[in-house]
């Protein structure tokens, strides 16, 4: 029988995430601090305008690029936020996450098999390789310091770009460092990206959730937003994982392309979440501020829990996560994943599991309830005690 | 910081001072003086604890009261709205707009101590014109906390 598989998808490597899940879900009792999705539920109001819209039997298609209503309020989003001005009938698309909008925003630009790069600074998200190489990119990856707090700095971007480069992938705040650019730094590599004539994709899903002033797109500076493909969501900002709403916004030209393979793909985004993002972009900020300041709170919790043990973890001002260094113990971030998990059933992802970068480091999640932190960073204490110990003991 | 340590304690008033403390982002001795300051400015009324009744063994019954006055010359609506909550099994008392005057909240041991206590005390008080008697069945909600149902984190263990 002819092999039925593409080779190019074959080669891709499956998430890091997927080998550590399947381990976890053997271990009943274990506290998992490895979720990238809110603890929240969706606030009321919002799944109330979802019901609503199927009361009124709002079960049908919508355009492609999805509700006008909906890009309206998006646009209106994105100037009250950014001061950015998009137009909503040609500079919006509604995506099935913000997931898709990063497949099919490359799909949109790349000539496959032509060696165009994209560059993906790492440790970030794991779809952004895969989608490249999907789309016929070449991914070239730059490698984030934690000396420079996960940022991307403009000589390492400049270092990274030749003149096959098209895109760069800005995944910020970042998951999983929790890292943030803020507005000096965008500005810096907003010249080289201008300079050398690139596109920009910025991820912003986390875009609400920054606990050092109020997040800077870099759409939002000169000369950037029509080099910009801006995606965000619903899924942080509103705790509507589930859901499955994100959007992206841009350049007409690209956009047009975006929904052109959307329409074919996908068709429309789903209808009542469409219906529910409405409400939540209309009445759902105080929802977002009131997630903000709990998450803090976590934040801060976590960052004093290390400083007590000792253990070296540069303060994150975005997203819900922390990525502490463990490279003290002399184990890769693996071996102490996995050790973590057996010894004192915590789950936390492999820093590896986003880059090779982020080897000698730690997801931890706060997306968790006080209580269950407290009860993980006390294990947690006790394991870096016994790890030390260990080290002594040789 | 004082919107926020009184949101936090309003739903957890056991966290030690410490813990509030790095949560905040403050010293220690900085929640001390504001809590301080929050009892003597009668911001923070008490530390009370909230109890589901319903899951003990001792029998309780609540009631909510519909009450009509007539307000008092000089004295408005206050002085019959304080002999209503001087007593003890008054829980609550609302000056409330609309078709009655006030909205009290009682909580007694059976439906007779509280019938009682509406026929005896209540509606013979000079003043009090009616009252309507709604005796709660179930809770559902109160104080913010929903009573009925407890969410089970539905997350796969580890996701990106």
């Amino acid at each position: 029988m002819r092999n039925p598989l593409a080779d190019q998808v074959v080669e891709i490597k499956p998430s890091g995430i997927r080998k550590f899940f399947d381990i976890v879900s053997e271990m009943k009792d274990a506290i998992s601090l490895g979720v990238g999705e809110p603890d929240f539920a969706t606030p009321w109001h919002i799944r109330d305008e979802g019901i609503y819209s199927l009361e009124k039997g709002h079960t049908k298609y919508t355009s492609n690029a999805g509700l006008m209503a909906l890009r309206e309020e998006i646009c209106h989003y994105m100037y009250r936020k950014q001061g950015i001005r998009y137009n909503a009938a040609t500079d919006v698309l509604i995506t099935v996450g913000g997931s898709e909008a990063i497949d099919i925003g490359m799909r949109a630009m790349i000539n496959p098999g032509q060696g165009e790069e994209v560059l993906i600074p790492q440790p970030s998200y794991v779809s952004y390789e895969p989608c490249a190489i999907l789309a016929g990119a070449k991914p070239v990856i730059i490698n984030l310091k934690a000396e420079n707090e996960f940022r991307l700095t403009a000589q390492e971007l400049l270092d990274a770009i030749t003149d096959k480069t098209k895109i760069l992938i800005l995944p910020f705040p970042n998951n999983p460092t929790g890292a943030i650019m803020e507005k000096e730094d965008l500005e810096a590599i907003a010249k080289v990206i201008i300079e050398k004539d690139i596109y920009v994709m910025s991820d912003e899903i986390y875009g609400e959730l920054t606990y050092k002033g109020e997040h800077v797109s870099i759409a939002s500076l000169p000369g950037m937003q029509e080099r910009t493909i801006l995606i965000n969501g619903f899924s942080k900002a509103y705790a509507m994982t589930g859901w499955r709403m994100g959007y992206a916004c841009g350049p007409t030209k690209i956009i047009e392309q975006m929904t052109k393979i959307h329409q074919f793909a996908i068709m429309c985004a789903p209808t009542t979440g469409q219906y529910a993002g409405i409400e939540a972009l209309r009445n759902g900020d105080e929802d977002i501020k009131e997630m903000r300041v709990a998450y803090n709170q976590r934040r801060r919790y976590l960052m004093h829990a290390f400083k007590e043990m000792g253990l070296e973890c540069f303060e994150p001002f975005g997203a819900f996560y922390v990525f502490p260094c463990i490279k003290e113990f002399g184990m890769t971030s693996e071996e102490f994943a996995t050790r973590f998990l057996e010894e004192e059933k915590v789950a936390a992802v492999p820093g590896t599991a986003f880059g090779d970068s982020g080897e000698g480091f730690l997801r931890i999640s706060y997306a968790y309830s006080l209580e269950k932190l407290k009860t993980a960073m006390e294990r947690m204490a006790r394991f870096v005690e016994k790890l030390r110990k260990e080290q002594k003991g040789q | 910081m004082r919107e926020e340590l009184l949101r936090i304690i309003e739903k957890n008033s056991r966290m030690d001072l410490k813990e509030l403390a790095v949560i905040l982002g403050v010293e220690e001795i900085d929640v001390v003086n504001e809590l301080a300051a929050c009892e003597s400015e009668g911001i923070i009324c008490g530390y009370h604890t909230m109890i589901n009744w319903e899951h003990t063994s001792l029998e309780t019954v609540n009631a909510l009261i519909e009450v009509r006055i007539t307000p008092q010359r000089g004295q408005g609506f206050d002085h019959l709205a304080e002999r209503i909550y001087r007593y003890q099994e008054v829980h609550s008392v609302y000056l409330i707009s609309g078709g009655y005057d006030l909205l009290i909240s009682l909580e007694g041991k059976s439906l007779r101590e509280i019938s009682n206590f509406v026929s005896d005390k209540l509606s013979t008080l000079d003043g009090v014109l009616s009252t309507a008697t709604h005796f709660v069945l179930k809770k559902y909600k109160d104080h913010g906390t929903i009573l009925t149902s407890k969410n089970e984190d539905e997350r796969e263990l580890i996701t990106p």
